[in-house]
C-alpha cells in the first residue's frame, strides 16, 4: 500500500501514517460510527449502552494506533485509564438501566420523554 | 418702651436640662398609653397618665417661667454630627438641646396648660370608647404634645422640623380617629397631604437657610444674620422667607392651603380644640415668629404675609358666614382668625399676632369643647337648625354660658381679651405707612363685623331662643353607669329617621330623644377655659388701665421675635399715637369702629337668628332671586368652591398625567419593554425546541450532527487553508 496518506492537499500541512497504524484507524473509525448508528438507532436501553462502549472502544483503539505511531506511550496509559472510567461506568450505567426498568418496566427509550416539549 | 433692639445672646446652661423634662413627660405616657393598649386596660388609665404627665410638663414650663433670667440653650445629647471638612460649611450639627427665651416659655405655657385641661376633658369625652380607642387617642394626644413641645423648645431648626412633622403625624393618626368611617380617612389623608406640600416648602427654606448661613442653631443664625451671612452658593436670599411662609401657610390653614381644616373636624373634638385650634395650627405663627427677622429681611415677604393673612381672614369668615355645622363654623372661624394673626405678622406686629394666638387659643379651645360637649350629649347633632334654646335645659347652662363667654371673645366684644389682641393687630395695620396695608386693616375692621355676626349666629340659634332639640345619628355610645338618664341611648335612631318638623316643641323633642348632659370633667374643664379666657385679657387691661407694659408684649419683646430686633439699624416701630383713625386717635378711633364693628354683628345676628329666624331665610331667598348678587349666598354656602378648583387644578390634572403615566407603564414599559424583550429568547427557544424533543435519540442525533458539522467546518478550513 501506498506508504503514506495524504492530507492537506492545500495546506502543504502533511502527515504520514503507516499502512499498518491506517488499518487499525480505519477500524476505529469503524467501530465509532458503528456505535454511533446503534446508538441512533436502536431503542434498547443496554443495547444502546453497548453502542457508547463500542464508541468508546473505538476511540481506544484510535489512541492506542496514534500512540504506537509516535512511539509514545502516554496515549496507551490513557487507554488503561479509559477502560477502567469504562468499568466503572459500565457498573453504574447498568446499574440506573435496572431502575428505569424497575420504574417503567420496560427498557425502551421512548418511555423516558417528559423532559421535551414535544 | 425701653427694649433692647438686638436679640440677647444665649447663654449655655446645662444646669437648666430638667426643663428636658416637658418633653420627656409626654413621651413617657406616650410608652404607657402604647403599653395600655397591648394589655388591653379597659379602665380610664391612660387618660390619668396623660392628664398627669401633661400637668407635669406644664408645671416644668412654670416653674422654668418663674425661673426665667434670659434667654438660654439647654443642651440634652448630642443627636446629629457631621464633619466633612475644616472650613466652614463643611459641618452640620444638630444637638437635641433646648433653646429657651421669652416666645419659647410663651408658647409652651399656653401648649402645655390646654393639653392639659384638654386631656382631662377627653378623660369624659372619649369615655365610651374605653376598652376601644382609649389608649390609641391619648398615646395621639401625648406624642402631639411632645412633638408640639419638641418644636417651640428646640434649639435648631432640625428639632423644629421633628417636632413639624411630629405634629403633622398626630394630626393624622386623631383626624383618622374614627378609622372605620371613610368620610374620616379621606379627611385625615387630606389634611396630611396638604401639610406635606408646605412642609416642602419649609424644608427647602431650611436647607436654604443652612447653604446661606451654615448653621441652623437658632442663636447662631441670628449672630450669622447680624454679619449678613457667607453664603455658600448663589442664591437670591429673598427666596427663604417665601419658602418658610409656605410652610406655615400649610401648617396654620391659610391660602390657599386652608381646606384641610374644616374637614380635619372628622376627627374628636378634643383633638379639633387642641390641635386644629388652639396649638397645632399655630405653629405656622410660632415659625415665623421665631423666625421674624429673616423676614424683616425682606419687606416683600412680610407684605405677603399679610395679604395673604388678610384674605384668608375674609374668604374664611364669609365661608363661616353661611355653614350650618357648628364644628365647621368654629374652624373657618379659626381660619379666619389664622388669618389675622398673619396679618399681624405681615404688617410688623408679632406682639399683636402673638397676643391673639394666646387669647385665641383659650376662647376657640372653649368653643370647640362646648361644641364637643354638645355633640357628646345629643349623639353627635351639630347642625344649628336642629339645636334650639339649650340654655333652658337643665344640665346645659355650663356649656351654654361657656360658649357665650368663648363667643363674646371671638366676637371681639369690647373689652375682652381678644377685642385688645384683634386691636393690637388692626391699629398697626390701619396706622401703616403703606396703604394697602391699611386697606387690610379696614377689610380686618369688616371681617371682625362678619366673625361676631357668625359667631352668635351659632350662639343665638343654639343656646337662646325656644327649646327644641334633635339627636343625632351617631350611634350612640352605650350609657355610662349611674347616669341620670338611662335611656339616652333609645330614640337616637327613631329622632334621626322622622324628618324634622319645622317647629319642634320640647316635649316632643323629649319624647324620642334624651340628650345626656355634661358631668364634671367636661363642665370643670369648661369653667376653668373660660376663667383663662378672661385671665388672659388681664395683660391688656394691665396695659389699658394701669399703664403698665402689657405682659404679652414684654415676653415677645424680649426675643427675636420682636420686630426691629433682629437687625442692627432697627427702625424703631413707628408711634401709633400720632396716626388718625376718622379723624381720632388712632387708639380712641379704633377701639371706637372696633366696637361698633363687634356690637353691631352680634345686633345683625339677634336680629336674623333670635327675633325673627325667618328673616334669614327670606334674605336668602331675596338674594338668591337677584341674578347679580345671586351667587353670593351660593358661592359663600359651597365655601368659594375652592376644593372644587383644586379639584379641576391640581387632582384632575394629576389625575390625567396618573393615566398617562399609567397607559405608558402598562403598553411601553411592560407591554414593550419588559414582555418585548422577554419575547427574543422565547421566540429563539421556539427555535430550536424541535431539536429537544425528549427523545434520547433525539439528543444523540443533535449532538452527533453538531460534532460532525465542527468536523466538517474544521476540515474544510483545514483542506481550503487558512487564507
Amino acid at each position: 500500500m501506498n506508504a503514506a496518506l495524504d492530507i492537506g492537499v492545500a495546506s502543504g500541512f502533511t502527515l504520514a501514517v503507516p499502512a499498518e497504524i491506517s488499518i487499525a484507524l480505519m477500524i476505529s473509525a469503524l467501530l465509532f460510527t458503528l456505535g454511533i448508528i446503534g446508538f441512533l438507532c436502536r431503542r434498547n436501553m443496554i443495547i444502546m449502552f453497548l453502542c457508547t462502549e463500542l464508541m468508546f472502544q473505538g476511540a481506544a483503539l484510535a489512541m492506542v494506533s496514534f500512540s504506537r505511531m509516535r512511539m509514545d506511550v502516554s496515549g496507551q496509559v490513557f487507554v488503561i485509564f479509559i477502560l477502567t472510567v469504562a468499568a466503572a461506568e459500565a457498573a453504574l450505567a447498568l446499574g440506573l438501566v435496572v431502575l428505569l426498568y424497575r420504574r417503567r418496566e420496560t427498557l425502551n427509550a421512548d418511555a423516558w420523554s417528559e423532559l421535551g416539549e414535544s | 418702651m425701653i427694649h433692647e433692639h438686638s436679640i440677647r445672646a444665649a447663654a449655655l446652661a446645662p444646669e437648666l436640662g430638667w426643663v428636658g423634662l416637658a418633653l420627656l413627660l409626654p413621651l413617657l405616657s406616650a410608652c404607657a398609653c402604647a403599653l395600655c393598649a397591648a394589655l388591653r386596660v379597659k379602665s380610664k388609665a391612660p387618660a390619668i397618665i396623660t392628664s398627669l404627665a401633661l400637668a407635669g410638663s406644664f408645671v416644668i414650663i412654670l416653674t422654668a417661667y418663674f425661673a426665667y433670667t434670659g434667654p438660654v440653650e439647654v443642651p440634652i445629647f448630642q443627636w446629629m454630627s457631621f464633619q466633612w471638612g475644616t472650613q466652614s460649611f463643611q459641618s452640620f450639627t444638630a444637638d437635641f438641646a433646648l433653646y429657651i427665651d421669652s416666645l419659647t416659655l410663651f408658647w409652651m405655657l399656653f401648649v402645655t396648660g390646654l393639653g392639659t385641661l384638654i386631656s382631662i376633658y377627653a378623660s369624659e369625652y372619649m369615655e365610651s370608647d374605653r376598652g376601644g380607642g382609649y389608649c390609641r387617642f391619648f398615646f395621639g394626644i401625648s406624642v402631639f404634645l411632645f412633638s408640639m413641645s419638641a418644636l417651640v423648645l428646640g434649639d435648631n431648626l432640625v428639632m423644629l422640623y421633628l417636632g413639624w412633622e411630629g405634629v403633622g403625624l398626630a394630626s393624622y393618626l386623631l383626624i383618622g380617629y374614627n378609622y372605620e368611617r371613610p368620610s374620616a380617612v379621606a379627611a385625615a389623608k387630606k389634611a396630611f397631604i396638604m401639610n406635606r406640600i408646605g412642609d416642602l416648602g419649609l424644608a427647602l427654606g431650611i436647607f436654604m437657610l443652612w447653604a446661606n448661613y451654615g448653621t441652623l442653631q437658632y442663636s447662631e443664625l441670628f449672630a450669622a444674620m447680624n454679619n449678613g451671612g457667607q453664603s455658600s452658593v448663589d442664591w437670591d436670599l429673598s427666596v427663604i422667607p417665601f419658602l418658610l411662609m409656605l410652610g406655615a401657610f400649610g401648617k396654620s390653614a391659610q391660602i390657599p392651603l386652608f381646606t384641610w381644616l374644616p374637614d380635619a373636624m372628622e376627627g374628636p373634638t378634643p383633638v379639633s380644640a387642641l390641635i386644629h385650634a388652639a396649638t397645632m395650627v399655630t405653629a405656622g405663627v410660632y415659625l415665623i415668629a421665631r423666625l421674624y427677622p429673616f423676614f424683616e429681611l425682606h419687606p416683600e415677604a412680610l407684605a405677603t404675609v399679610a395679604w395673604i393673612g388678610g384674605s384668608t381672614a375674609l374668604v374664611a369668615a364669609t365661608i363661616g358666614m353661611a355653614q350650618y355645622d357648628i364644628k365647621r363654623v368654629f374652624a373657618y372661624s379659626t381660619i379666619s382668625q389664622l388669618g389675622y394673626m398673619f396679618l399681624g405678622l405681615g404688617v410688623g406686629t408679632s406682639f399683636g399676632a402673638c397676643y391673639h394666638t394666646l387669647t385665641h387659643a383659650f376662647f376657640k379651645a372653649l368653643l370647640f369643647l362646648t361644641a364637643g360637649a354638645i355633640m357628646h350629649g345629643f349623639a353627635g347633632q351639630l347642625d344649628l337648625r336642629k339645636l334650639s334654646g339649650l340654655r333652658q335645659l337643665p344640665g346645659w347652662r355650663i356649656v351654654s354660658w361657656t360658649m357665650f363667654v368663648g363667643c363674646l371673645w371671638l366676637a371681639a366684644f369690647p373689652y375682652t381679651a381678644a377685642f385688645f389682641s384683634k386691636d393690637a393687630i388692626l391699629l398697626q395695620a390701619l396706622t401703616s405707612e403703606r396703604g394697602d396695608f391699611r386697606f387690610l386693616g379696614w377689610l380686618g375692621l369688616f371681617t371682625a363685623a362678619l366673625t361676631a355676626y357668625y359667631t352668635f349666629r351659632v350662639w343665638f340659634r343654639v343656646c337662646a331662643g325656644p327649646l327644641h332639640y334633635e339627636g343625632g345619628s351617631e350611634g350612640h355610645h352605650e350609657t355610662p353607669a349611674g347616669h341620670e338618664t338611662p335611656v339616652a341611648s333609645h330614640g337616637t335612631v327613631a329622632s334621626s329617621v322622622q324628618p324634622a318638623p319645622a317647629s319642634h316643641s320640647a316635649r316632643e323633642g323629649h319624647s324620642v330623644f334624651h340628650p345626656h348632659a355634661p358631668r364634671l370633667a367636661i363642665n370643670g374643664v369648661l369653667v376653668i377655659l373660660a376663667i383663662g379666657a378672661l385671665l388672659v385679657g388681664v395683660p391688656a387691661y394691665d396695659h389699658v388701665f394701669a399703664h403698665r407694659e402689657n405682659w404679652a408684649q414684654s415676653m415677645i419683646a424680649g426675643s427675636s421675635a420682636y420686630q426691629g430686633a433682629g437687625i442692627e439699624d432697627a427702625h424703631a416701630g413707628h408711634d401709633a399715637h400720632q396716626a388718625t383713625i376718622l379723624g381720632m386717635d388712632a387708639h380712641t378711633g379704633l377701639t371706637v369702629v372696633g366696637s361698633t364693628a363687634s356690637i353691631g354683628g352680634i345686633v345683625i345676628a339677634w336680629f336674623f337668628h333670635l327675633r325673627n329666624r325667618k328673616a334669614a331665610d327670606q334674605l336668602r331667598a331675596a338674594l338668591m332671586r337677584r341674578y347679580w348678587i345671586g351667587w353670593l349666598p351660593i358661592c359663600m354656602e359651597n365655601k368659594w368652591y375652592v376644593d372644587e378648583v383644586f379639584h379641576v387644578f391640581f387632582r384632575l390634572p394629576m389625575w390625567v398625567g396618573g393615566q398617562i403615566l399609567s397607559f405608558g407603564d402598562r403598553h411601553f414599559l411592560d407591554g414593550v419593554l419588559v414582555d418585548g424583550l422577554a419575547k427574543i429568547p422565547l421566540g429563539l427557544g421556539r427555535l430550536f425546541r424541535p431539536l429537544y424533543g425528549g427523545a434520547l435519540q433525539g439528543y444523540a442525533v443533535t449532538m452527533a450532527g453538531g460534532i460532525a458539522l465542527v468536523i466538517a467546518w474544521v476540515t474544510w478550513i483545514w483542506v481550503r487553508g487558512f487564507n
